[in-house]
């Protein structure tokens, strides 16, 4: 019987992070609100990736890698610290601690195409671990796994993060409906 | 069980995290109660507007080659180890510079195609004809392209599989004529571009399985003198199975 076994590809850190510039930038930006410190925030998210690949484990989830250290970049900067300081601290984040569902009607989350200014500024005002973690569900479509492992925190945590921020960006975007 | 619990459900229904089992039975509930199914629907057009809405921020050019240009540079050596020492790792650096470049350039025209090809993908699917072969027989489609394309091509067959083709439409990638194929899996629609093997498209690499650009998933290959490129917002999974089944009628 003749066996073929394919010899392991060489990767690169350049092949690895480089397809991942705009999906990360995209979330620096989210994340700073402004283009001056999303540039800051990728460019020393690649130096410290680039340094610690050594350490990075093959086989494991480099996408959640690098997002991981993008996050810590950011929560260490001036912006991140005062974003992480102003929001009050929630209470313990659990899957018993899961909330009630949903009980608005459909038709007032419905959002067509015309209201996606609006849906983007109840986006940038929500606190930023409830931003971050729709960012990572809806655009990256990153698995509960994935999340966990970026953010560091258990997958119970993960579901009631989501939960939340479903439903305050939900109960945003029916309070800027109401004002128009 | 009540309506309730099942609402409880929907998320991570819609986020594909339920067991088999639960994905299974919700479906089955959805399919009965229409309150449930509506509300279904309301949450997934609110995932898609999220998503819409979150794709917001592109890099520039010039940053992007920046940072590409910092982690693909080499440490240099000192001038401290001699002149001779020096000259070879001159020259050594000189190479290494020419290879650097070739890398990242190929890296950047890379890139560039994919984005080309997201525009094609993008531009197909937002227009109001998307295709100009509409029909789901792969023997009405594949004759269509006769004469208006400098190749021919097999399509799969997909009675046993959860694919569709929509139709087809022809496609240029780098000045160079092919077939644009639209296949529909669940609420998903997957380009499938063929062009002929060529120095157009050669920057894509040989096959790696699916990969992440653009904010896609991609999978490419080369086959009988064709380059095969499978593109969509569809997960890996559909991905994979639709190129493999390219590949097995190829």
């Amino acid at each position: 019987m003749c066996v073929s076994v394919r010899p392991p590809q060489p990767v690169t850190f350049e092949e690895l992070a480089m397809p991942l510039f705009g999906q990360l930038y995209n979330f620096a930006h989210w994340l700073a609100q402004n283009r001056e410190e999303a540039e800051d925030l990728v460019q020393e998210t690649y130096t410290k990736a680039l340094r610690g690949f050594g350490s990075f484990q093959p086989g494991t989830n480099f996408r959640a890698w690098m997002y991981r250290i993008l996050r810590n970049t950011f929560l260490t900067s001036r912006t991140g610290l005062k974003a992480t300081m102003t929001v009050p601290l929630e209470d313990e984040e659990d899957a018993a601690n899961l909330p009630a569902a949903d009980t608005k009607t459909p038709e007032a989350i419905l959002i067509d195409r015309s209201n996606q200014e609006l849906l983007r500024s109840a986006l940038e005002e929500l606190p930023t671990r409830f931003r971050e973690i729709l960012l990572l569900c809806e655009v990256e479509e990153m698995s509960y796994q994935e999340i966990a492992e970026t953010l560091v925190i258990p997958i119970g945590t993960v579901m009631s993060r989501l939960s939340r921020a479903r439903a305050a960006l939900r109960a945003a975007v029916q309070q800027k409906l109401q004002k128009v | 069980m009540a309506c309730e619990e099942w609402r409880g459900q929907l998320d991570g229904y819609l986020d594909g995290e339920l067991s088999a089992e639960a994905m299974r039975l919700l479906d089955a509930h959805l399919r009965t109660c229409p309150a449930c199914a509506a509300d279904a629907l309301a949450r997934l057009q609110f995932k898609r507007s999220v998503k819409a809405a979150g794709v917001r921020f592109e890099p520039s050019a010039d940053f992007r080659n920046k940072v590409q240009r910092k982690i693909a540079s080499k440490p240099r050596r000192s001038w401290s180890l001699g002149w001779t020492f020096a000259t070879a790792g001159l020259a050594m650096l000189l190479v290494a510079g020419l290879i650097t470049n070739y890398i990242g350039g190929q890296s950047l025209r890379r890139e560039q195609t994919y984005r080309e090809l997201a525009d094609l993908h993008v531009a197909t699917l937002g227009s109001t004809n998307p295709v100009d072969v509409v029909s789901t027989d792969r023997h009405t489609v594949k004759p269509w392209f006769q004469g208006k394309i400098p190749f021919t091509f097999s399509l799969p067959e997909l009675q046993n599989s959860e694919f569709s083709l929509v139709g087809g439409r022809v496609a240029y990638l780098g000045q160079t004529a092919g077939a644009h194929l639209i296949y529909q899996i669940r609420k998903h629609e997957i380009s499938v571009f063929l062009f002929p093997e060529g120095s157009a498209n050669q920057v894509l690499g040989s096959d790696s399985g699916v990969q992440r650009r653009q904010t896609f998933n991609v999978e490419t290959w080369t086959q009988g003198g064709l380059r095969y490129i499978v593109f969509g917002d569809a997960a890996a999974d559909d991905i994979r199975n639709l190129s493999n089944l390219l590949k097995s009628a190829s």
